[in-house]
């Protein structure tokens, strides 16, 4: 049994009286990939920026590598160079270059002297076959290519944990493929990830669980076959019932 | 293989060409009859010669160019000190705006009443204000000189000008790019160094420079508190002639400096949005 690296117990949010987290609980094993699915404003945006203390939670706890990073006096900076975050929207630096903007957090975050982080960005780059990118700026870049940029910031100083949020949903299906294979690559590699994803055809491929999220509650958990092939709840029937009528799974 | 223009394709451009040379005939001739209106209504004023008598003399005008220019030379050395300072306190007191902390509440305080003032109050006020008023105080480490208290106006005056630009370019800044520097694990300062203040400042460096500018011209206004700048120099070879040429000789330097700063302005924002319309940002 690996050790637990994020544990979330009974996690409550809301924005005024919208209630948009309720009771979550869920923990990730070392190396696990959980997949979040569940329609927009279910809450799986919530819960991920939850985890990297990018939004407050009202209640509940949540540990990562056994500490409680929810707790008073936390320094947050300290927490989130542990975690790796990637957006929908990239968001990417567009007055830096793709190496600058790949080797901030090492140099500035964890201290790491210029060319150590510059040679570790190129091993990066020359291994998912960027590196002739390394020099350009963002906006020159196609909508896979900066998203895998972004992956790469968010992977190269390590991070316990890694949190995806529907990095995909901004790309055409071509794109998509080249951003998914470089997580599949992650996960080779034994990261452990946190994924929101509408892509249900690669929450089949890399996904050890599945959550369903429906209106701030898990309402169901389990492999991906049995999430998507045999589900229980009517929310979860008719959510799969909608992505098959929309041609998406 | 050879490609032979397609009657059509031929078509259009001799069409365009049509459209082109009908608009530059229409833009010469309006110019042509704006240009004749003016010059009929202006010299046949009643009192055009003695106009041109006393602002358009060429003797006067080169008696006293030598000491207008070295009036100006006044004028630059101003200009350039005061731009130094104006964008070190401007980003200052931008940064002390939009800091969040709370130890840094009263400095947020005292540059946001800083701006409400100098915004407000008219610039020959403050020369007035400091360059007579400071003196008054009869304090012997102060500096007493009309141009040092004449460019110390101006630096008051104009940062809180270019405080409020640079503060607008920050706020300009889309807020995920905060978002995704905090998430890197930057502090607070971090990403508003690496992150926000560099793309803030390409954002306003156009309506930067166009306060620059306006700085260039106004460095002229030190003349009240006594300064021999450009336009004392001409007010004193006014005085000797009764001739007011050199005014419009100090007139003429002014906008001679300006016009590389407002070139290159003009230049910098077709640039910055022929990339934007390229980047699909409208």
């Amino acid at each position: 049994m690996s050790k637990t690296m994020l544990e979330i117990k009974s996690l409550r949010k809301s924005y005024g009286s919208d209630l948009v987290l309720k009771e979550v609980s869920t923990s990730l094993a070392e190396h696990e990939v959980k997949v979040l699915i569940g329609a927009s404003g279910s809450g799986k945006s919530t819960l991920l920026r939850s985890i990297n203390l990018l939004e407050g939670i009202d209640d509940g706890q949540i540990f990562l590598d056994s500490q409680d990073i929810t707790e008073v006096g936390i320094n947050p900076d300290e927490v989130r160079s542990q975690i790796g975050s990637v957006f929908q929207s990239f968001n990417l630096f567009p007055h830096l270059n793709v190496l600058q903007n790949i080797t901030l957090a090492p140099r500035f975050v964890h201290g790491v002297a210029k060319e150590v982080a510059v040679a570790e960005a190129m091993r990066l780059l020359e291994r998912f076959g960027l590196q002739d990118k390394a020099k350009q700026y963002p906006d020159l870049l196609s909508g896979g290519q900066q998203q895998r940029v972004a992956i790469l910031r968010a992977v190269i100083t390590r991070p316990k944990v890694l949190l995806l949020d529907e990095v995909t949903s901004a790309l055409d299906p071509i794109l998509i493929a080249e951003v998914l294979s470089l997580i599949s690559e992650l996960k080779g590699e034994g990261m452990t990830m946190m994924i929101a994803t509408h892509e249900m055809g690669f929450a089949k491929r890399v996904a050890d669980q599945v959550l369903f999220l429906h209106q701030g509650e898990i309402l169901e958990s389990g492999t991906p076959h049995t999430i998507l092939e045999s589900p229980e709840t009517p929310e979860l029937k008719e959510f799969l019932n909608a992505l098959r009528d929309a041609g998406r799974l | 293989m050879s490609y032979e223009p397609s009657a059509l394709r031929l078509q259009r451009e001799e069409a365009r060409r049509r459209v082109s040379r009908h608009s530059t005939v229409v833009a010469l001739l309006s110019t042509l009859t704006i240009g004749a209106v003016l010059a009929i209504v202006v010299t046949g004023a009643p009192g055009f010669k003695l106009v041109r008598e006393s602002f358009f003399n060429p003797h006067y005008a080169r008696t006293a160019f030598p000491s207008v220019l070295s009036g100006l030379w006044l004028n630059l050395r101003v200009m350039i000190f005061a731009e130094i300072f104006v964008l070190i306190f401007g980003l200052l007191i931008a940064l002390a705006r939009t800091s969040k902390s709370p130890i840094l509440y009263p400095l947020r305080l005292l540059a946001t009443v800083y701006t409400d003032i100098f915004r407000g109050l008219p610039l020959l006020l403050v020369l007035l204000l400091v360059g007579l008023g400071v003196p008054g105080l009869q304090i012997s480490w102060l500096p007493n000189s009309a141009v040092t208290l004449g460019t110390i106006s101006l630096i008051l005056t104009y940062s809180a000008y270019v405080a409020e630009v640079i503060r607008a370019g920050i706020e300009a800044v889309n807020p995920a790019q905060r978002m995704a520097g905090r998430a890197l694990g930057l502090s607070q300062s971090q990403t508003q160094r690496y992150v926000i203040l560099p793309q803030a400042l390409r954002k306003v460096t156009p309506p930067l420079l166009n306060d620059l500018v306006s700085l260039q011209k106004d460095s002229g206004l030190i003349s009240v508190l006594g300064a021999i700048d450009a336009i004392r120099a001409a007010g004193i070879e006014t005085a000797q002639s009764f001739n007011f040429t050199p005014y419009l000789v100090a007139g003429a330097l002014f906008v001679a400096l300006t016009i590389p700063l407002t070139r290159f302005t003009d230049w910098l924002t077709r640039k910055q949005d022929r990339a934007r319309v390229q980047q699909g940002q409208w």
